[in-house]
C-alpha cells in the first residue's frame, strides 16, 4: 500500500514511511501547464513514429495487392515495358532480392572489415588528436549525399576497377564470381559494392568504435600485464567484449547497403537475373531500389504498383535486419549488465575508491567509467562520445 | 625463479608531473614487501614501474634504473612485453576475462606466447596453477564454466593462478584484498605466504594489519601535500617499522595518528 502511495505522488521510495513530510507528501501534487503541455508535446512526437510506421506498412501493402495477385503474363499492363516476360510477380521480384542481397554482401565483405579497422585504430592505435579527426572525418563521410558516390563511383571507381577486373578474370575466372566476358565500361556489380562499401563504412566505423572505447580498463590491463603484445591485448580484451556490438554494427551497416539506391542506380548496367558474376556488363542482379529508380518514370499505373510491391519486399528484408541487429544487441547486452551490477558491489566499489591512489586516479576513473558506460547499455552512445573526447 | 629487484633513484613523472621522486631500493628474492602509505602517494604508481604498466597511460615515464637480477628495465631496447612476462601483476579489482572459461583464463598467458601445447601439457599446467592458487579445489569440476561465475576471492585467486601460470619471477599484488571479504583475504594473505617460497612478491595495502600479517619487509610512502611528488620515507623491516620506526611520519601513520 505504502509503495502504491509513493508511486502516486512521485516521491519514490526516497520517502520514508512514518516521515513528517508524509502527510503533506500524498497531497496531489498540481500538474503545472508547461509540463503538460511538453508531456503531451514528447507523447505526441513518440506516438507519431508509430504513426508514420504504421502509415507507410499500409501505403505499401494496399499498393502492392493489385500486383501481387494479378497474372503477370496476361495482365496486358503487366506483359510489356518493364515488366515484360515474368509469370508473376515473385517471378519479379525473385531476381531482385537476390540482387539486393548480394551487393549488400558484397559490400559488408569489403567494408566490414576495414570499418572495423578504422574502429580499432581510431580506439586503440591511433594518438588522441589523430583519433579526433580521423573520428570527425569518418562520421564527415556519412554526411556525404549518396548521388555524389554516385557519381565519384561512375567516373572514379569504375575506370580505376576495371584493371583490376580484367586482373581477376585472368586468373581467377574459373570461380564464378569472376567469370566473363569482363566489363569494358566498368558498369559492373563489383563497382557498386565498392561504392557501397564506402557508403556503409561510417555506420560500421562509429558504432565499432564506440564500443571499443568501452572495454573495461581492467580487461585490457590483465591483459597486458600477461604480457600481451597491443594486438593479443586487443584479442583478449577488446574483441570478445565488442564482439555482440561489431555484430549488430555489421547488421546495421547490411541495413544501409540493401536500402541503398543511387550507388547502384548510377554505376551498375543491370540485369534482373540471379546471377553471381561480379564484373561483367551483362549479368549484373539488379537490386529493388535502383530497379524502383530507374524504371517508375515509364511504369504504368499497374507497373508502378508492382515497383511498390518490390519495395514492400525490401520494406521487410530492411526490417528483418534492424530487428536481428536490436536483437543481438539486446540479447548480449543484458546478462552482461546483470555480470556488472552483481561485480559492483556498494562495499567493493566504496573501497576501491577510498583507496585508489590519486596519482594513479587516471586508471582507475576510467575503468570506473567504463564499468558505469556498461551498466548503462542503452546510453552508450553518449557517454562513449565523452570518451573519445579524453582519450 | 625468483629474483632481486634494485630500484636506483627512481622519479616517475606523467607527462610533465613528477608524481613519485627519488626512490632507492633492494628488495630480495622470495620475501614479500609491503608497500604502504597515504592515498595519492605513489606507491601504486611506483608499483607499476616495477613491470612497466605505468606506460599504459599516455605521457607516463620514469628516470632512473629498476634492475631485474642485474637486467635494467628501463635499458634502450627491453621491450616492456616481455618486462612483463617476468613480472606478473594482480590488480585491485579481479579481472578474468569474462568471455573466457576458467580453464582459458588461466592459460592466457602461456597461449600468448603462442606456444603450442598439448592438452595434457595444459592440462597439467591449469591444474598445477589452480593448486598454486588454492582453487583446484573449489573448481576442478567446472572449469569450462566462465571465470566470473566464480566469487570475488575466487576470481582473485583466479587471476593470481593466470599470473603465475607463465611462471614469473616477481609478483606485484595491487591491493589484491581491497575489494574482498576477511575470508577470502585471509586465503589470499595465506596464499602469499605459500607463495613467497617461488617468488619474489610486492604488495600494496591499506591495510596495516596485512601488512603485518604478510611481509618481512615494508616500505612507507608520503607526500607532503597537493601536487608534491610521493617520496619513500622509510624501508625496514616491518617488524621495526611497525614497532620502532625512524622517522616520526612513519609512527604517525602506522599508530593511526594520521592517514
Amino acid at each position: 500500500m505504502k509503495s502504491l502511495q509513493d508511486d502516486r505522488v512521485g516521491t519514490g521510495s526516497s520517502q520514508r514511511p512514518g516521515s513528517p513530510n508524509k502527510g503533506a507528501g500524498t497531497a496531489r501534487v498540481k500538474a503545472r501547464p508547461a509540463d503538460r503541455i511538453f508531456r503531451f508535446l514528447s507523447t505526441g512526437s513518440a506516438g507519431l513514429i508509430m504513426v508514420i510506421l504504421a502509415g507507410v506498412a499500409l501505403f505499401l501493402i494496399i499498393k502492392a495487392g493489385p500486383a501481387i495477385v494479378a497474372n503477370w503474363s496476361t495482365t496486358t499492363d503487366l506483359s510489356g515495358g518493364t515488366t515484360h516476360g515474368f509469370s508473376s510477380f515473385w517471378a519479379y521480384v525473385g531476381p531482385l532480392i537476390w540482387g539486393t542481397l548480394f551487393s549488400a554482401l558484397i559490400a559488408l565483405v569489403l567494408g566490414a572489415p576495414v570499418a572495423i579497422g578504422i574502429a580499432l585504430f581510431i580506439s586503440h592505435y591511433a594518438p588522441r588528436r589523430l583519433a579526433g579527426v580521423l573520428g570527425y572525418l569518418v562520421d564527415l563521410l556519412a554526411a556525404v549525399p549518396s548521388v555524389v558516390f554516385g557519381l565519384w563511383g561512375i567516373f572514379v571507381i569504375r575506370p580505376f576497377l576495371i584493371p583490376f577486373q580484367d586482373w581477376l578474370n585472368q586468373y581467377l575466372g574459373w570461380i564464378p564470381l569472376f567469370s566473363g566476358p569482363v566489363s569494358r565500361t566498368g558498369s559492373t556489380m563489383l563497382a557498386g559494392g565498392v561504392v557501397l562499401a564506402v557508403m556503409i563504412l561510417p555506420i560500421i566505423t562509429s558504432i565499432s568504435r564506440e564500443i571499443f572505447l568501452q572495454t573495461p580498463r581492467l580487461h585490457e590491463e590483465a591483459a597486458l600485464a600477461l604480457g600481451s603484445t597491443k594486438w593479443e591485448m586487443v584479442k583478449l580484451a577488446v574483441f570478445p567484449y565488442a564482439r555482440s556490438g561489431i555484430v549488430s554494427a555489421t547488421l546495421l551497416g547490411l541495413g544501409r547497403a540493401l536500402g541503398e539506391t543511387m550507388a547502384i542506380a548510377l554505376i551498375m548496367s543491370p540485369s534482373l537475373v540471379f546471377s553471381v558474376q561480379m564484373i561483367t556488363d551483362t549479368r549484373n542482379s539488379q537490386t529493388i531500389a535502383a530497379n524502383i529508380a530507374l524504371n517508375f518514370p515509364e511504369s504504368n499505373d499497374l507497373q508502378r504498383d508492382g515497383l511498390i510491391a518490390t519495395g514492400l519486399a525490401l520494406f521487410v528484408i530492411s526490417f528483418g535486419v534492424n530487428f536481428i541487429a536490436r536483437l543481438v544487441i539486446a540479447r548480449t547486452g543484458g546478462p552482461r549488465r546483470a555480470k556488472k551490477s552483481a561485480r559492483l558491489t556498494p562495499a567493493s566499489d566504496a573501497t576501491s575508491l577510498l583507496t585508489a591512489d590519486a596519482a594513479e586516479s587516471p586508471v582507475s576513473i576510467r575503468s570506473e567509467q567504463a564499468a558505469r558506460d556498461a551498466e548503462a547499455g542503452d546510453e552508450r552512445t553518449e557517454l562513449a562520445a565523452e570518451q573519445n573526447e579524453d582519450r | 625463479m625468483s629474483k632481486r629487484i634494485n630500484v636506483n633513484d627512481l622519479d616517475v613523472y606523467y607527462s610533465d608531473f613528477l608524481a613519485v621522486e627519488g626512490v632507492n631500493m633492494t628488495i630480495e628474492p622470495r620475501t614479500v614487501t609491503a608497500f604502504i602509505g597515504p592515498s595519492g602517494c605513489g606507491k601504486s604508481t611506483f608499483l607499476r614501474t616495477l613491470n612497466r604498466m605505468h606506460e599504459v597511460i599516455p605521457g607516463a615515464h620514469v628516470d632512473g634504473e629498476v634492475y631485474i637480477d642485474g637486467d635494467n628495465l628501463y635499458a634502450p631496447g627491453v621491450d616492456p612485453v616481455s618486462v612483463r612476462r617476468q613480472v606478473g601483476m594482480v590488480f585491485q579489482r579481479a579481472n578474468p576475462f569474462p568471455t573466457m572459461s576458467i580453464r582459458d583464463n588461466v592459460l592466457a598467458g602461456v597461449r600468448l606466447n603462442s606456444k603450442r601445447m598439448s592438452k595434457s601439457d595444459a592440462d597439467d599446467l591449469v591444474e598445477t596453477s589452480l593448486k598454486g592458487a588454492n582453487l583446484w579445489n573449489e573448481v576442478k569440476d567446472r572449469l569450462h564454466l566462465p571465470g566470473s561465475g566464480l566469487s570475488g576471492g575466487q576470481q582473485q585467486r583466479l587471476c593470481i593462478a593466470r599470473a603465475i601460470a607463465v611462471a614469473p619471477d616477481i609478483l606485484l599484488m595491487d591491493e589484491p584484498c581491497s575489494a574482498l571479504d576477511p575470508i577470502s583475504t585471509l586465503a589470499i594473505e595465506d596464499l602469499i605466504e605459500e607463495l613467497k617460497r617461488e617468488y619474489t612478491i610486492v604488495i600494496v595495502t591499506h591495510n596495516m594489519q596485512q601488512a603485518t600479517r604478510v611481509s618481512d619487509k615494508t616500505a612507507f610512502f608520503n607526500i607532503a601535500g597537493t601536487g608534491k611528488p610521493g617520496k619513500l620515507i622509510e624501508y625496514d623491516d616491518t617488524a621495526t617499522i611497525f614497532t620502532k620506526p625512524s622517522v616520526q611520519a612513519t609512527e604517525d601513520y602506522v599508530s593511526g595518528r594520521f592517514g
